[in-house]
C-alpha cells in the first residue's frame, strides 16, 4: 500500500542499483555482518543498504532545525497554573463565569452545570531579561526563560483526551493518519545509523491520574510501516523483542543471523528478488539493535555532573531520565524524539497535582535545555512542550476541567525566536484573542523549521494529497528567527 | 473572459503534483477519456471545477461536458470539440502568464509538457467525454467461455503490450501458493509428494476442489474481511475496553465456509435485524453495524460521538461496498466525484435507528450459545418464565394473608406518622469524629474512631410541647458488616442521653428523662465477657452513667434500630433557644460508637413512652401516602416483601438464578436492534456537531448512483433497503470492488490498485474488461464467491511461474500485466500460522473466544480506566491460528503489528507490506517463534532419520516445501556443530534455552542437543523463503 510515489520510487531504484552492482549480494550480507561484533562499528558505517534519503528531496526553506524533541504533557495541563497569569481571574475566583465567554462553546464533564470562576492556584512571578511571568513552582524553567517561546494562544478542536491527542499528533481526529513524527521521517529520513529515526519514551506521574494513551498517536497511519515510532520502554526489553532469547549468547545470535542471512543471500542468487536484500539489511538493523539500545538506554556512563542537571538515577524510569535519553537520542541522530509525560489531568486537587507535576518535569526541562545548549546543539534542535489540550477558568470541585479554546505551549531551540511571548487569552484565560493558533498552524511551523512546505509534503491517500495539516495550517512567521 | 483569476483561494486546497503520466503508449490508439484524460482533469482542476458545488469557480465544471462546452462566467468554452485553438481550457493550460496559467502554480499542480499534448489532443479527436468508468454497469465480455475468461482477458492485454506469459510454476511452488491462498497454512510434505507424485490431469483441481472444501478456507478469506469491516475485540478510544463481538467474527469463517452467496451476506450484516424471522445467526451477522470506535470517556458529549458515530458508518459502507472514499463528504461536497454532503448525510440516516448507548459501556449483547448449550439456555429460560409466570398469578387464595398484612402496614404507617425527621444544624464530637449531615437528615461519622466518644447534636427547630424522641440507628455501607454502628461487626453501645435546651452560647439547662424504650435490646453477654446492665432504659439514670450499661447493639447487626425516651414534662422551646442532644459512648475498648443515625421528635406521649414498632418499608410508606387504587401496588409489595408469599418469592429467585448462572456460560455479541426512535440526522456544515442548524435529512441512496427506479416511493427505507441496492444489478460499484479486492489474494495487488477508491481518483483497472468480467460473472453466478475463486486459482495466469528473467522484472516491476505470479511475504497471521504449523504446534480448531499469546510484560502499561494485565492463554489456546488475537485496537498484538496488521480502528482495504529489522526481532526473539523453533527442533530429532545431512534436508523440506541444495545445507551444518560443541560445553544455558514456552519439554532429549538443533530451527523459520509465498 505504498501509496506515495517518492517510496515507490525509492523501492524501484534500490532495486536498479542492485542491477547496476549486479549479483554481489551472496556476499554482502557476510561482509557486513563480520564488523558487527566489534564494538566501535556501532556507530560507524550504516547496515549495508536500506537508507530511506527522505521524501523531500530538496529543501523547501532553509532548514533551521535539524530534529524535533517533542514533550507531551499528557492529560491537559492547566495554563492557568503554569504559563498563563490572569489577575483578573484572581479576582473574579468564586464569582460565576460570565456566559459571554463561553455561548456556544464544547464544554466537557462541566456540561449543564453551574460555572464558577476559578482562580490560579499559585502565585506568578518575573523571569529572565523579557521579564516573563510564569507560575512559581517553575523557576527552574524560568532560569531558561530567555531561549523559550511561550504561546499563549493556543487552540484544538476536541475536548475529550482520546480524540485530542490524535489530533496534537496527526492533524486528524480519524484514526490511521500518520503521526508528526512518521511524517518527519518520511519527509526527512533520518541520521541514526542503528537506532530508528522516530523514538517515543513515557513516563508516569505520581498524582495518579495517569490517563490511557494509544499507539496509535505514533502510528504510521497510511505510511509504510518503517515510519512508525518505536517505543523505548523503561521497563523489560527497551524494544520488542530486543533480548536474545535466554540461554543463547550474543555471539550465538550471531552465528543465527549470520546463517540465515547466507542463506537468504544464496537464494537470492537464484529467484533474484529485491526484497531478499532488503530482509538481509533489516536482519543487520535488527542485530546491531540489539547491542547500540541497551548501550543508549545506560545512563550510568552520564557524568554525575549531568545526573545531577538533570535530577534522574540511571534506570529510574523518571521523566528526567526520559529528557536525558532525549538528548542521548538526539546526539546519535534520531530525527523525531517524542516523550509522554502522564498525569496532566487535574479535574480534582490540581493543586497538589501541579506541585508534583512541577517536582517531576521543571528541573528536567531546564536541563535538557541546557545540555542541548551547552553542547551546541540546541541551534539546531526544536524543542516542544504541549499538552493536547489546556483547562477551564472555571472550577470543577477543587480542580479544572478539559479546555480547548485556549492554552498554551511553548518552543525553543532551533529557528525558534527566543525569549518572547506570542498571543494572549481573553482576561479569564478561556478563549485565545490575541492571534490564536490552532493544530495545524503549530504543525506547519515546525515542519518549516525543518525545512518543509507543509503544503508539499503528500502523500496520495484515499484519493486526495493527504497531509499532516489536512486543508489548513499557516506556519507562524512571528516566533520564527 | 474567463475568470481563473481568484489564486489566492486556490492555495487553500492542497494539491500537489503526484501522479506519474501513463500516457506514453497512447500516442497510437485514439485517447480514452476515462483511462487518459479524466485522472488529469480530476487532480489537476477538480478541485475548482468539479463536483464540490460551493467551491466552483467561474461557472465552469470540467468533470460534465454540458458545463465544459458550453460559455462559461467569463463567456468563453473550456472545451470546444475538434478546435484546441478555440478552447479556453487548451490556451489557459499554455498561457505563459502565472496569472492566467491553469492550474495556478500555488496549486504545486503542474502539467506536464506531455500531459498538455494530450489534453490538446483530446480535444482535436472531438473532446469526447465518458462517465467515470465505475459507476457505468460492468459490461461482460460477450463469446468467452467461462473457464477460459480470465487467461483470454489477460493475454488480450499481453498481446497488446507485447509480453508473454511465464511457464507454469513447478508443482512444489504451486501447491504451496495455493495452499497459502486457499486455507493460509503450509502444504505437509506428504500432500508435496502426494501432488507432485499426481500425474492424472485433473490433479490440481482435486487440489484445489479439496482446499475450497476445507473449513480453513473460511478462516483465509476472513482475514481480509475482518479487515475491511474493522473487527476488533475492543472498543478503540480511550479506555478502550473489552466488547463482546467474537460470535460475529465465527459467522463470517462460517459464511465463507458455507460460501453464503455474497448478496445474502451483504443483508446479513448490514439488516439481519430486519430479515423476516431472524435467525440467531443473522442477528449475529447485524453485529456489522455495532463494529466502529466508540468510547466511555467522562466529559464526552453525546451530539459529538453521534456525529462520529454516522460518519464512521458511512465510510464503512464506503470502503467495504462501495469502494469510495466518502469520508470527506462529511464536511463538503465531495471535490473529485458526485457525492454531496446531502449524500452523506442521508446514508448515515440509514443507521439512525441501531439502539445504542452513544457514550458508555456497551451492553452485554446477544445470547449466542453454541450447540451444546443451546438445549439447556432453552430450559433454564423456560423455567424462570414459568416461575415468573406462577409469580405473577392472582393467588386469590392468599387475600386474607393479604389483607392483614396491608392492615399491619397501616397501623406502622400510622405509628410512624406519630412522629416528625428533624436534622441538626450542626453536629460535632467531643473527641474527634467527624460528623457529616446528610440530605435525608441522618448523621454519619467518619475518619478518627475514638474508643469514647460523645456526639453534640445542636437543634435550632422550633419545638412545641413536644412529648419524647427518637434515634434511629441505621446501617450504611460505609460502616463495617454495613453498620449501624462503628464498632466489629457494626455493633455499637450508647451510654447515655442528655437533653440540654438555652441560648447559644449560654450556659445550658438539662431537660429530665423519664424512660426509654428500644426496639431491640441486647439479651446476651457481650461477645468480649463484658457484663453490665444493657437494657434502653438504663439511659436516663440521671447522669449515673456508667460504661458498663446502655443501649447495646451487639449481635444484631446490619439492620436498623430505634430508640425512643420519653421527657418528664412537654417541652417547648421558644425562638432563640437551642436544643443540644448529646450521645455519650462510654464502654471505651472498641470505638463501639454510632455509625449512622437520625433523630425524630413526637408530641405524642403513647408514642414516646411504648417499645417502638418497627418503619413500615420505604415504598409501602409512599404506597400508602398516594392516592387513588393502590391494591395492585400493594399487591406487589406483599408479594414482595410478606412471608406468605415466601414460596413463590423463592421460587422464582432459585429459577433466575439458575437461569443467570447459565447465561453467564453462554458467549454473547453486540447486534443491531432497532431503538422506537430513530435519531435525527441533520447535515453538519464543516462537520461541526455543534452546529445544530443544518437541514433534517430522511435515509436516502446516493442521488448520482441510485436510479429513479431504486428509490422506493412511499415508504422510508430502512437499512435493509439499503443493502437490497448495495447487492442489486443495478448498483456498478460492489461487485467490482468486491472482485478486486479478491484478485489482490491471489496475485499481491488489485486490478485497480487502489483497492478503496474506484472513484475518479482512485486508479483506472489495467484491465478494466476483465475486471468487468469478474464482477459481471459474480452477480451471474449467484454471488457465488466459492465460483469466483476457484475460476481465479484455475487459470493459467494463476499457475504462473514467479520466477523470470530480469528483463520482465524490469519491464513490468509491479507486475501489473500478469504475465508472471507475483511474490510477496505472508501476512502477519499467516507468518504466526506457518511457524505453528511447521513445528507442529498449531491448534486446527475453529472459532472461539479470541486468544492471548505471549505479549511482552507491560506492553499495556498505557491502558487505564481499568490498568489491564496480560495472561497468557494457557494450553491449546496458546497455539490458535493469528486470526484469533486478541485485537485490542490501541494496543495490537506487537507481533502483529510488526508484520503490519492492521489495528482495524479504520476499514483498511488494503494493508502494507513492509520489510523492517522488526520483522527480525520477532521471528528471532519473540517467545511465540523461540518455542516453534524449539518444537521443530524436537520434531526434526524425532522424525527425521540418519546423518545430520539427512536430518537437515528433512527439516529443509519441511520448512519451505522444496529440497535444498548442497550449499545451503552446509551452511545449516556449519551452524549446528558451532552450535552442538557450544551448549555441549555449557548445558545450563542449553537448558535455559529450551525452556521457552508453556509446551512440555521432550524428557528424552538432550538439552545441548535439542538447543543446537533449536538454533538451526530458529534460521529456517527466520528464512525469508519460509515467510513468503511465490
Amino acid at each position: 500500500m505504498s501509496a506515495s510515489p517518492e517510496f515507490s520510487q525509492y523501492l524501484a531504484q534500490r532495486q536498479t542499483r542492485r542491477v547496476f552492482l549486479g549479483r554481489t549480494s551472496q556476499g554482502l550480507g557476510a561482509l557486513a555482518l563480520a564488523s558487527l561484533l566489534r564494538p566501535e562499528s556501532l556507530n560507524a558505517a550504516p547496515p549495508s543498504g536500506d537508507r530511506w534519503p527522505g521524501a523531500v528531496r530538496q529543501f523547501h526553506f532553509p532548514p533551521k532545525a535539524k530534529r524535533v524533541i517533542w514533550m507531551t504533557m499528557a492529560g491537559g495541563p492547566s495554563h492557568l497554573e503554569t504559563w498563563d497569569y490572569k489577575p483578573k481571574l484572581v479576582e473574579m475566583h468564586g464569582k460565576p463565569m460570565p456566559e459571554s465567554f463561553t455561548k456556544g462553546k464544547q464544554i466537557a464533564q462541566l456540561q449543564g452545570q453551574k460555572l464558577t470562576c476559578f482562580g490560579p492556584r499559585f502565585k506568578f512571578q518575573r523571569f529572565g531579561n523579557s521579564g516573563v511571568e510564569l507560575c512559581e513552582l517553575f523557576p527552574h524553567i524560568g532560569s531558561v526563560a530567555d531561549e523559550i517561546c511561550w504561546v499563549r494562544s493556543m487552540t484544538t478542536e476536541a475536548i475529550n483526551h482520546d480524540p485530542a491527542h490524535m489530533f496534537m499528533n496527526t492533524g486528524s481526529q480519524i484514526a490511521g493518519r500518520p503521526s508528526m513524527g512518521s511524517w518527519t521521517v518520511y519527509g526527512l529520513g533520518s541520521e541514526a545509523t542503528n537506532l530508528p529515526g522516530f523514538v517515543v519514551l513515557t513516563s508516569l506521574g505520581r498524582g495518579g491520574q495517569n490517563q490511557p494513551i494509544a499507539a496509535r498517536q505514533w502510528a504510521s497511519g497510511f505510511l509504510p510501516s518503517r515510519f512508525q515510532g518505536v517505543h523505548l520502554r523503561g521497563k523489560g526489553d527497551p524494544v520488542l523483542y530486543l533480548g536474545t532469547p535466554a540461554g543463547v549468547t550474543r555471539a550465538q545470535q550471531l552465528d543465527v543471523v549470520q546463517t540465515i542471512n547466507r542463506l537468504n543471500a544464496q537464494r537470492d542468487s537464484v529467484v533474484d528478488d529485491p526484497e531478499i536484500a532488503t530482509r538481509i539489511a533489516q536482519y543487520e538493523m535488527a542485530f546491531q539493535m540489539q547491542a547500540s539500545v541497551p548501550e543508549l538506554m545506560d545512563l550510568s556512563n552520564e557524568p554525575a555532573s549531568i545526573l545531577d542537571l538533570y535530577g534522574c538515577k540511571p534506570g529510574d524510569g523518571s521523566f528526567a531520565s526520559n529528557a536525558l535519553l532525549a538528548r542521548r537520542l538526539a546526539e546519535r541522530g534520531v530525527r523525531f524524539i517524542q516523550l509522554y509525560h502522564k498525569d496532566w489531568d487535574h479535574h480534582g486537587g490540581i493543586k497538589e497535582g501541579i506541585e508534583f507535576k512541577a517536582q517531576e518535569v521543571d528541573r528536567a526541562c531546564m536541563a535538557l535545555i541546557s545540555d542541548l545548549k551547552q553542547r551546541g546543539m540546541l541551534k539546531d534542535t526544536l524543542v516542544v512542550w504541549a499538552g493536547e489540550f489546556g483547562r477551564t477558568p472555571m472550577s470543577q470541585g477543587d480542580g479544572r476541567d478539559h479546555h480547548n479554546a485556549g492554552f498554551s505551549v511553548w518552543l525553543c531551540g532551533g529557528g525558534i525566536r527566543p525569549g518572547t511571548v506570542y498571543g494572549a487569552t481573553d482576561e479569564l484565560g478561556y478563549s485565545a484573542v490575541e492571534n490564536p493558533i490552532d493544530v495545524h498552524d503549530l504543525h506547519a511551523s515546525m515542519l518549516r523549521l525543518l525545512g518543509i512546505d507543509h503544503t508539499q509534503l503528500t502523500v496520495k491517500f484515499q484519493g486526495i494529497d493527504a497531509r499532516l495539516t489536512g486543508i489548513a495550517g499557516n506556519p507562524i512567521k512571528e516566533i520564527l528567527t | 473572459m474567463m475568470r481563473f483569476t481568484l489564486k489566492s483561494r486556490f492555495a487553500a486546497i492542497a494539491l500537489s503534483a503526484g501522479l506519474c503520466s501513463t500516457f506514453s503508449s497512447s500516442a497510437a490508439r485514439k485517447l480514452d477519456f476515462n483511462s487518459d484524460i479524466r485522472p488529469l482533469l480530476s487532480d489537476r482542476c477538480f478541485a475548482c471545477h468539479g463536483p464540490d458545488a460551493k467551491k466552483v469557480k467561474g461557472n465552469l465544471r470540467l468533470d460534465q461536458p454540458e458545463s465544459a462546452t458550453k460559455a462559461a462566467k467569463s463567456g468563453k468554452i473550456a472545451v470546444v470539440s475538434g478546435h484546441p485553438s478555440d478552447s479556453e481550457l487548451v490556451r489557459r493550460i499554455l498561457s505563459s502568464d502565472p496569472e492566467e496559467l491553469m492550474p495556478p502554480p500555488e496549486t504545486h499542480k503542474p502539467l506536464t509538457a506531455a500531459d498538455k499534448e494530450v489534453l490538446k489532443r483530446w480535444i482535436q479527436e472531438g473532446g469526447q467525454y465518458q462517465g467515470h468508468w465505475a459507476y457505468t454497469p460492468p459490461v461482460k465480455a460477450s463469446g468467452v467461455p467461462s473457464a477460459q475468461a480470465i487467461d483470454h482477458l489477460v493475454r488480450v492485454r499481453l498481446s497488446e503490450q507485447g509480453l508473454a506469459p511465464a511457464p507454469p510454476a513447478d508443482r512444489r511452488t504451486l501447491i504451496r501458493r495455493v495452499s497459502f491462498d486457499l486455507v493460509g497454512l503450509p502444504p505437509t510434505p506428504a500432500e508435496i509428494t502426494a501432488f507432485e507424485g499426481d500425474t492424472s490431469q485433473d490433479a490440481y483441481q482435486h487440489l484445489v476442489d479439496r482446499l475450497l472444501a476445507s473449513p480453513h478456507f473460511g478462516e483465509r478469506m476472513a482475514i481480509g474481511w475482518l479487515d475491511v469491516v474493522r473487527f476488533a475485540d475492543t472498543i478503540g478510544y480511550h479506555s478502550d475496553n473489552p466488547r463482546n463481538i467474537w460470535p460475529y467474527r465465527d459467522y463470517v469463517i462460517r459464511s465463507f465456509n458455507q460460501n453464503k452467496p455474497f448478496d445474502q451476506f451483504t443483508r446479513e450484516q448490514i439488516a439481519g435485524d430486519l430479515l423476516p424471522n431472524p435467525s440467531l445467526d443473522q442477528r449475529v451477522a447485524s453485529a456489522f453495524n455495532r463494529l466502529l470506535l466508540t468510547t466511555e470517556e467522562g466529559g464526552a458529549q453525546s451530539k459529538d460521538y453521534e456525529a462520529r458515530y454516522l460518519t464512521d458508518r458511512v465510510r464503512a459502507i464506503g470502503a467495504v461496498w462501495l469502494g469510495q472514499t466518502i469520508g470527506c463528504a462529511q464536511c463538503h461536497d465531495h471535490k473529485f466525484d458526485p457525492f454531496t454532503s446531502r449524500d452523506f448525510y442521508s446514508m448515515g440516516a440509514f443507521f439512525a435507528d441501531v439502539k445504542e448507548t452513544i457514550i458508555g459501556r456497551r451492553e452485554d449483547g446477544l445470547l449466542v450459545p453454541n450447540e451444546a448449550q443451546a438445549p439447556e439456555l432453552d430450559r433454564v429460560q423456560r423455567l424462570a418464565m414459568a416461575a415468573q409466570a406462577d409469580y405473577d398469578g392472582t393467588h386469590e387464595e392468599l387475600n386474607p394473608a393479604f389483607q392483614r398484612w396491608v392492615d399491619t402496614q397501616k397501623t406502622l404507617f400510622a405509628n410512624e406518622q406519630r412522629w416528625t425527621r428533624i436534622a441538626p444544624a450542626a453536629a460535632e464530637a467531643v473527641s474527634g469524629t467527624e460528623l457529616k449531615v446528610n440530605d435525608d437528615g441522618s448523621i454519619v461519622a467518619r475518619g478518627k474512631n475514638p474508643e469514647q466518644e460523645t456526639y453534640r447534636l445542636r437543634f435550632t427547630n422550633r419545638f412545641d410541647s413536644l412529648a419524647g424522641f427518637r434515634v434511629e440507628a441505621l446501617p450504611d455501607d460505609s460502616l463495617p458488616s454495613h453498620g449501624p454502628g462503628r464498632g466489629t461487626q457494626g455493633r455499637f453501645i450508647v451510654s447515655g442521653v442528655s437533653v440540654l435546651v438555652g441560648k447559644p452560647g449560654e450556659a445550658k439547662r438539662s431537660v429530665p428523662l423519664k424512660s426509654a424504650h428500644a426496639t431491640f435490646e441486647e439479651s446476651v453477654p457481650l461477645p468480649d465477657g463484658a457484663r453490665g446492665s444493657w437494657s434502653a432504659n438504663s439511659i436516663v439514670n440521671k447522669g449515673q452513667q456508667s460504661p458498663t450499661s446502655g443501649w447495646a447493639v451487639v449481635s444484631a447487626a446490619g439492620k436498623p434500630q430505634q430508640l425512643v425516651f420519653e421527657l418528664d414534662e412537654a417541652l417547648s422551646v421558644p425562638a432563640g433557644e437551642e436544643v443540644v442532644i448529646e450521645l455519650s459512648q462510654q464502654f471505651g475498648k472498641a470505638g463501639d460508637n454510632l455509625g449512622r443515625f437520625r433523630f425524630s421528635t413526637s408530641a405524642d406521649r403513647a408514642a414516646a413512652s411504648s417499645v417502638p414498632t418497627p418503619l413500615p418499608p420505604g415504598e409501602v410508606a409512599d404506597i400508602l401516602k398516594s392516592e387513588g387504587d393502590i391494591t395492585a401496588k400493594l399487591r406487589s409489595q406483599f408479594k414482595q416483601r410478606a412471608e406468605e408469599f415466601a414460596p413463590w418469592r423463592q421460587r422464582l429467585e432459585a429459577a433466575n438464578k439458575a437461569k443467570n448462572e447459565f447465561e453467564v456460560t453462554v458467549p454473547r455479541c453486540l447486534v443491531t436492534e432497532r431503538s422506537g426512535e430513530p435519531r435525527p440526522v441533520r447535515i453538519l456544515p464543516r462537520g461541526n456537531f455543534l452546529v445544530e442548524t443544518g437541514e433534517l435529512v430522511s435515509p436516502a441512496l446516493p442521488a448520482f448512483l441510485a436510479r429513479q427506479s431504486d428509490r422506493l416511493p412511499g415508504k422510508s427505507p430502512d437499512r435493509l433497503d439499503l443493502a437490497n441496492w448495495l447487492v442489486s444489478r443495478e448498483n456498478p460499484l460492489t461487485a467490482r470492488v468486491t472482485m478486486n479486492r479478491l484478485w489482490k489474494q491471489f496475485f499481491g495487488t488489485g486490478l485497480s490498485k487502489v483497492l478503496d477508491d474506484l472513484g475518479s481518483q482512485g486508479e483506472p483497472p489495467r484491465n478494466q474488461p476483465l475486471l468487468d468480467w469478474l464482477a459481471c460473472e459474480f452477480m451471474d453466478s449467484g454471488w457465488d464467491l466459492k465460483h469466483m475463486v476457484r475460476l481465479i486459482v484455475l487459470s493459467n495466469t494463476y499457475q504462473q511461474s514467479s520466477s523470470v528473467p530480469r528483463e520482465s522484472l524490469t519491464r513490468d516491476p509491479e507486475n501489473r500485466e500478469l504475465a508472471r505470479q507475483g511474490r510477496w511475504r505472508l501476512d502477519a497471521e499467516l507468518v504466526r500460522d506457518n511457524a505453528l504449523s511447521i513445528a507442529g504446534l498449531i491448534s486446527p480448531e475453529i472459532g472461539g473466544p479470541s486468544v492471548r499469546p505471549y505479549q511482552p510484560d507491560g506492553y499495556w502499561e498505557n491502558l487505564n480506566f481499568p490498568q489491564r494485565g496480560y495472561d497468557a492463554s494457557p494450553g491449546s489456546a496458546q497455539y490458535r491460528r493469528g486470526l484469533y488475537t486478541w485485537w485490542q485496537r490501541s494496543f495490537l498484538h506487537p507481533s502483529l503489528v510488526a508484520f503490519d496488521a492492521p489495528s482495524r480502528e479504520e476499514c483498511a482495504a488494503d494493508r502494507n507490506r513492509s520489510n523492517i529489522p522488526q520483522q527480525a526481532l520477532v521471528l528471532l526473539n519473540d517467545p511465540t517463534y523461540v518455542e516453534a523453533a524449539r518444537a521443530f527442533a524436537t520434531r526434526i530429532l524425532r522424525e527425521s532419520q540418519g546423518s545430520p545431512e539427512e536430518r537437515l534436508r528433512w527439516a529443509w523440506s519441511q520448512a519451505v516445501g522444496r529440497i535444498p541444495s548442497d550449499q545451503e545445507v552446509l551452511a545449516l551444518r556449519s551452524l549446528l556443530e558451532k552450535h552442538l560443541a557450544e551448549f555441549g560445553a555449557d548445558h545450563a544455558a542449553a537448558e535455559k534455552y529450551v525452556k521457552t514456552g508453556l509446551s512440555s519439554l521432550p524428557a528424552d532429549l538432550d538439552a545441548a542437543v535439542l538447543a543446537a538443533w533449536t538454533d538451526v530451527a530458529r534460521a529456517l523459520l527466520n528464512l525469508h523463503e519460509t515467510i513468503t509465498r511465490s
